[in-house]
């Protein structure tokens, strides 16, 4: 559309931030994939500066507003580093609580792979359907059911 | 009465900030919450009123004019879905509310839950009506933050566990969306869509078509269409029973919204219209053979969720108006019928304490009404006439015949398929849960809190009364396709002066 800033080291620049996020994300320890999402979040910040015009300072009252930069890519960029710098805030939390919980900050393997191996090493069936199996000796249980909450007017609490 | 277009968005960012305040006061709270989303779906239905008699309405925000200043559009499709959204997001609020779903107590220094509830309905009603590609952006970036905060509520180790994931992958949605969004204004110079709409037009061919499949991922990602849904079925169902309930009715749903409406105004034609049919039966069949090996019911009902999303991009990817019109009508029946299981099965939890099959038995006796309510929705579900999940399979079957050759049939085929073996799995949990001798799962004998059932029974009497309304629905979800399929009134209505 227009002339933009852009050359190949804003070019290489993306594509290493870019690049090393994404690999970072694939790791398990969840700061690791937090700082990929920091690293490919500036990255795509980034690519999107270099998609408007580039020149001077975008005040109204200067002279020639031809070789003015595009401000609509910076303030969307703006917004774009408010919900990242949140997100990220968010996910430290997060981590700082599983580690606080588990001990580690390492994303586990989903419930349905580990209930697939599970049940691939037993050789066995859903149970669920035979009404006079019940899950007590059940293997396939891996996740404890969730403790029931206290009713009000029921329970200590 | 244009100024109208901006309340939706503005009543719960207002109500949020006010319950913010209020702290630990928990019926101050509840008060603020239940008034704003109930003033929130008055003032959807003037809109959708309005919009069905007069066309488009438009708000330009900050007072910038259309290509340049951020606008918020209201036409049929917006407003329907923001009518059917606020409906639900209320029941679920009087629902969560009977269920004391409040952390205000006199421990805590912030109750958030109010709070950030009415976040997550301001970030779904700003996607609905945002008028451009960045401030889509950003309803979604509200509603997810939001949904960050409930998915994780209390921050249990089960939900701190799935929560993870569910922030993950969507952080890199966003990200795919955002690097689309950049793409699309260095290609343009704009991001306005009645502005996109004529200049992505100029595009080369394939530029277009790469942008168009960018945009597919990110909101695939967030609908859950098939091979980007993993991801839903292990992070729902840790979550409270009313965030479950509200997530699965309608952030999904958010997502399909928003392929509608890039795949109509941006992108015309059927270019993508294969791709989109072959993910659409992958969808559904994937997605139910997995509910059908389930046994426990929030899995259960994630996985039909998946299935079922698979229906709407069936309908879109027809890309013809009778497809159109069964997406719609299909997405406002999902997400009241959708909704309503998942508010039954917290009731089941509320009762025995647990949503595992193989625990549970018996309920049909031990509680009549809840038999009721699951068979009537599951029933829906499935697709039995007279219901309205019939009724919206049967427009989504009639068009993809209509629409005829090889692709369309096999879909037609499949979604048949589909709906029978969601039937399947609906008599199954029907049988277990509900028929056979009562389970190792003790029933509570305290009596479930009357504003739970009441709201439950009235999300599932509005999932039947969308039969008894199903011809004016038709029409509004007719006039809602033909004008999407048209295009010129929504880009009349942001761009009064035609092309800029």
């Amino acid at each position: 559309m227009s002339a933009s800033g852009a050359n190949l080291v804003s070019f290489v620049a993306i594509g290493v931030l870019v690049g090393c996020g994404v690999t970072l994300l694939l790791e398990r320890s969840l700061i690791r994939v937090l700082l990929g999402i920091v690293m490919a979040g500036n990255g795509v910040n980034l690519l999107i500066i270099f998609g408007g015009r580039s020149g001077r300072a975008p005040v109204v009252g200067v002279p020639g507003t031809g070789a003015m930069s595009d401000a609509l890519p910076q303030a969307m960029v703006l917004t774009a580093i408010v919900i990242t710098f949140g997100f990220t805030a968010f996910l430290l939390a997060i981590s700082y609580r599983s580690w606080y919980l588990t001990g580690d900050d390492d994303v586990p393997d989903d419930l349905e792979d580990q209930q697939i191996v599970r049940r691939a090493a037993a050789k066995e069936v859903s149970t669920a359907d035979l009404s006079d199996e019940r899950a007590d000796s059940d293997s396939e249980q891996v996740d404890a059911p969730a403790p029931r909450r206290p009713h009000r007017g029921e329970g200590p609490e | 009465m244009n100024a109208l277009v901006a309340l939706p968005v503005l009543l719960p960012l207002l109500g949020a900030a006010l319950t913010l305040l209020l702290a630990t006061r928990d019926r101050p709270q509840r008060v603020v919450s239940v008034a704003c989303l109930a003033a929130t779906l008055a003032v959807a239905a003037v809109l959708l009123v309005r919009t069905y008699r007069h066309g488009p309405l438009v708000i330009e925000i900050g007072g910038w004019p259309a290509p340049v200043g951020i606008v918020l559009v209201a036409d049929q499709l917006a407003a329907l879905m923001l009518v059917v959204s606020s409906a639900v997001t209320l029941c679920v609020l009087l629902y969560s509310i009977g269920q004391g779903q409040s952390d205000a107590s006199e421990n805590t220094p912030v109750a958030i839950f109010h709070p950030t509830y009415l976040v997550l309905t301001a970030g779904v009603t700003n996607a609905f009506l945002a008028g451009d590609l960045f401030n889509l952006f950003v309803g979604f970036e509200m509603l997810l933050a939001a949904s960050f905060v409930l998915i994780t509520l209390n921050g249990t180790p089960l939900r701190i566990r799935t929560g993870s994931t569910y922030v993950v992958v969507n952080i890199l949605a966003s990200m795919i969306f955002l690097i689309s969004v950049g793409l699309v204004y260095a290609a343009t110079g704009t991001l306005n869509l009645a502005h996109l709409a004529h200049r992505l037009d100029a595009l080369p061919d394939g530029l277009r078509l790469s942008l168009q499949l960018m945009l597919l991922v990110a909101f695939g990602i967030k609908a859950a269409v098939f091979p980007l849904s993993a991801w839903l079925p292990d992070s729902y169902p840790t979550a409270p029973a009313p965030v479950t309930a509200v997530f699965a009715g309608l952030l999904t749903k958010v997502g399909v919204y928003a392929i509608i409406r890039t795949q109509t105004l941006l992108f015309p034609g059927p270019r993508a219209a294969a791709l989109l049919l072959v993910v659409a039966g992958l969808t559904m069949l994937v997605g139910i053979l997995g509910a059908v090996a389930q046994s426990d019911l929030k899995r259960l009902l994630s996985f039909t969720l998946v299935s079922h999303i698979g229906y709407m991009i069936f309908g879109i990817g027809l890309s013809t108006v009778a497809g159109l019109v069964g997406a719609i009508f299909y997405v406002v029946h999902h997400i009241t019928i959708q909704t309503a299981l998942f508010l039954v099965t917290g009731l089941v939890e509320e009762k025995t304490g647990s949503t595992d099959l193989r625990q549970l038995g018996g309920l049909a006796r031990i509680k009549p009404l809840l038999g009721v309510l699951f068979f009537v929705s599951a029933m829906n579900l499935a697709g039995i006439p007279p219901f309205s999940g019939f009724l919206g399979k049967l427009g989504l079957l009639q068009a993809g015949v209509a629409a005829g050759g090889p692709l369309p049939w096999i879909l037609v085929a499949l979604g048949t398929l589909t709906s029978l073996l969601t039937l399947y799995v609906a008599s199954r949990v029907w049988s277990i849960a509900f028929w056979r001798a009562p389970g190792p799962a003790v029933a509570s004998t305290v009596p479930l809190p009357t504003l739970m059932v009441g709201a439950t029974v009235a999300l599932v009497a509005l999932g039947v009364g969308l039969t008894v309304v199903a011809g004016p629905l038709f029409d509004v979800t007719t006039g809602a396709a033909v004008d999407l399929h048209e295009r010129t009134p929504y880009i009349h209505a942001v761009l009064p002066g035609g092309r800029p």
